[in-house]
C-alpha cells in the first residue's frame, strides 16, 4: 500500500488537484482510496464519491488536525487495505503551519498556491520544507515569470523537492503526479515516524484551559521576547 | 543559447473527442504562426500545451515536438533550460516585491545576471509612455506598465528560441514593436490574435474551432498587402492617441 499525505493551506486547491490525479491513477489501472480530513466539516466527500472511489471523512473537532491524522494513520491504512486500494490518498487540514503531518515512509506532497506571492514559500514551514513534491496551483493567473520567481523560492526552502505546476480546473499536472505517486514507496506503518517533530509540549489550552490569565498557564512557554521558561511540576 | 528549433505539434482531440483535422504542423526558427478562431474556441489552451511540451498529458492529447524528438522531463520543468517564453493575458502583478527585486530573482531563476534588470526597465521604457521606476512596487503598474516590463523581460532575460504570446493588442503598448522586439533573431514566435496588424504579420495562421486545429491558412501576397495597409492605419491611430494623451487638438495634424 502506497501513502501520499496531500497537505497545504487553505484554498490552494487541494482538492481539485487531487480530483484529476485520482482520475489518472484509474485510467493507469491502479485502485486508489481517500481519507479526507478536515476540522469542523466537509463536504468533499460528494466530490470523491463521484468518481467511485472509497471515501472516507475524518473531523478532528477539538484535536489538532494533525495529531488527529497520524493518531488515525493505522487505522486508515487497514481500512484501505479492505477496500482493496494500493493507493490511500489522505488529505489533511494541518493549518498551524508548524507541523508537518508527514510520515516518513509516505510520499509527501505539499499544495501551494501561487497568487499568494512569492514570500509564501518562506512563510509555510515544514509543511514545505518536508515535502516531496511541491505542487503549484493557479499558475494560470499569474505571468510566467512570477511562477518561475515563486518556484525559485519554493527550490529555496526545499532544494530537494520536486515541483510539479498544476491546475484544478484544466487538470496540468495531474498525470504528472500519478506518475510519481505510482513511483513513491510503500507505507510501511511498523516503525514509520514523523519528518518533523511536533510542538514544544501539550499546551493547557490543548488540555482545556479556558482562563487568560498567564498563572493559569502551564508547560514550555515562550515571551514575546523569545525567552523560554518551564512552569508546572 | 541556440536558436536552431524546429516545433512540431502533433494534433489530438477536439472538444467532442473527435479527432483534430490538421495533423501535424511544423514551425522553423524565424516563422511567426498566428492562431485565430472565435473566444472560448480552445486558442489558449493550444498556447498552453505548447508552453507544457504536451505528450499527451493534456485534455487535448496533443504532442509537442522539438527537432522531431520528445523532449526530457527536465526541459519541461526547469526554467534554466526552457525554451519556452509566455507572454499571457495576465499581466497583472500579485507579487509584493519592487520591480527591481523582482526582476533580480527572475533572473537568478533562469540562470542569467540580475544586473540585466536595468536592460529590461530601459527596454520596457521604450514601448510605453509611463516610465517604470526601478524601485516601484510591481504592484502599482498599470496594465500598458506590466505589458511592456513583461514584454522586455521575454526579450532580454527569458530570451529563448520559442515565444508564446496571447492577445498582445490589448495591451495599451506598440503592439508591432513588441511583436518584432519578440521576434529578434530567428526565434519562434507564436501569437493568438485578432487583430489584422499582427494576424497578418505572421506567415500562417492556425485556425481553431471548437478546440480543435481545423484548418491552417498561409498569408498570400494579396493578405500582405492588406496587412502593409492596417498597419498604416493602425501607426496613423497610434499617433492620434498620443496627440490625444498630450492634451492637444488633432485638427489640422492628418
Amino acid at each position: 500500500m502506497k501513502l501520499v499525505v496531500v497537505a497545504g493551506t487553505p484554498g490552494s486547491g487541494k482538492t481539485s488537484v487531487l480530483l484529476h490525479t485520482i482520475r489518472a491513477l484509474k485510467r493507469r489501472g491502479n485502485k486508489p482510496a481517500v481519507v479526507k480530513v478536515d476540522c469542523l466539516w466537509t463536504d468533499d466527500d460528494k466530490r470523491f464519491a463521484r468518481l467511485e472511489v472509497p471515501i472516507r471523512v475524518g473531523l478532528a473537532r477539538d484535536m489538532c488536525p494533525d495529531h488527529f491524522t497520524i493518531y488515525n494513520t493505522e487505522p486508515m491504512l487497514q481500512w484501505a487495505e479492505e477496500e482493496g486500494s494500493n493507493v490511500l490518498l489522505n488529505e489533511t487540514a494541518g493549518l498551524c503551519l508548524r507541523c508537518a503531518p508527514y510520515p516518513d515512509s509516505c510520499l509527501a506532497v505539499c499544495v501551494i498556491d501561487v497568487t499568494t506571492g512569492p514570500n509564501t514559500p518562506l512563510k509555510v514551514g515544514p509543511l514545505l520544507t518536508t515535502a516531496d513534491i511541491v505542487v503549484m496551483t493557479k499558475g494560470d493567473i499569474v505571468s510566467q515569470a512570477e511562477r518561475e520567481v515563486f518556484r525559485e523560492r519554493v527550490l529555496e526552502v526545499n532544494p530537494e523537492c520536486m515541483v510539479v505546476e498544476a491546475n484544478g480546473l484544466s487538470g496540468k499536472g495531474a498525470i504528472e503526479l500519478a506518475e510519481l505517486i505510482e513511483e513513491g514507496a510503500e507505507a510501511d506503518i511498523e516503525d514509520m515516524t514523523l519528518r518533523y517533530n511536533p510542538p514544544l509540549a501539550i499546551c493547557t489550552l490543548c488540555s482545556g484551559e479556558k482562563r487568560v490569565e498567564r498563572k493559569f498557564h502551564m508547560g514550555v512557554l515562550r515571551h514575546l521576547d523569545g525567552l523560554m521558561e518551564y512552569k508546572g511540576e | 543559447m541556440s536558436n536552431s528549433i524546429k516545433l512540431t505539434i502533433i494534433g489530438g482531440i477536439n472538444k467532442d473527442g473527435t479527432k483534430e483535422a490538421i495533423d501535424r504542423v511544423e514551425v522553423n526558427p524565424g516563422d511567426i504562426l498566428g492562431i485565430v478562431g472565435p473566444t472560448g474556441s480552445g486558442k489558449s489552451t493550444l498556447i498552453d500545451d505548447i508552453e507544457q511540451l504536451a505528450q499527451g498529458d493534456t485534455p487535448t492529447g496533443r504532442r509537442i515536438l522539438i527537432n522531431d524528438e520528445e523532449p526530457d522531463t527536465k526541459m519541461r520543468v526547469d526554467p534554466r533550460l526552457k525554451l519556452i517564453a509566455q507572454l499571457s493575458q495576465n499581466m497583472h502583478f500579485l507579487a509584493d516585491m519592487t520591480v527591481s527585486e523582482f526582476l533580480q530573482m527572475h533572473a537568478r531563476s533562469r540562470g542569467k545576471d540580475p544586473e540585466l534588470m536595468y536592460r529590461v526597465i530601459e527596454l520596457a521604457n521604450t514601448l510605453t509612455g509611463e516610465p517604470i521606476r526601478e524601485d516601484e512596487p510591481l504592484t502599482v503598474l498599470s496594465g500598458g506598465q506590466s505589458r511592456s516590463l513583461m514584454t522586455a523581460d521575454i526579450a532580454v532575460i527569458s530570451d529563448s528560441p520559442i515565444v508564446l504570446i496571447d492577445e498582445i493588442e490589448n495591451a495599451g503598448i506598440k503592439k508591432q514593436e513588441a511583436l518584432e522586439l519578440l521576434a529578434g533573431e530567428g526565434k519562434i514566435v507564436v501569437v493568438v490574435t485578432h487583430d489584422p496588424v499582427l494576424a497578418l504579420m505572421a506567415s500562417r495562421r492556425i485556425v481553431i474551432k471548437n478546440g480543435g486545429m481545423n484548418d491552417i491558412i498561409t498569408t498570400s501576397t494579396e493578405e500582405k498587402n492588406v496587412g502593409d495597409r492596417v498597419s498604416e492605419v493602425d501607426n496613423w491611430m497610434m499617433d492620434l492617441r498620443e496627440i490625444i494623451r498630450r492634451g492637444e487638438v488633432v485638427e489640422g495634424v492628418v
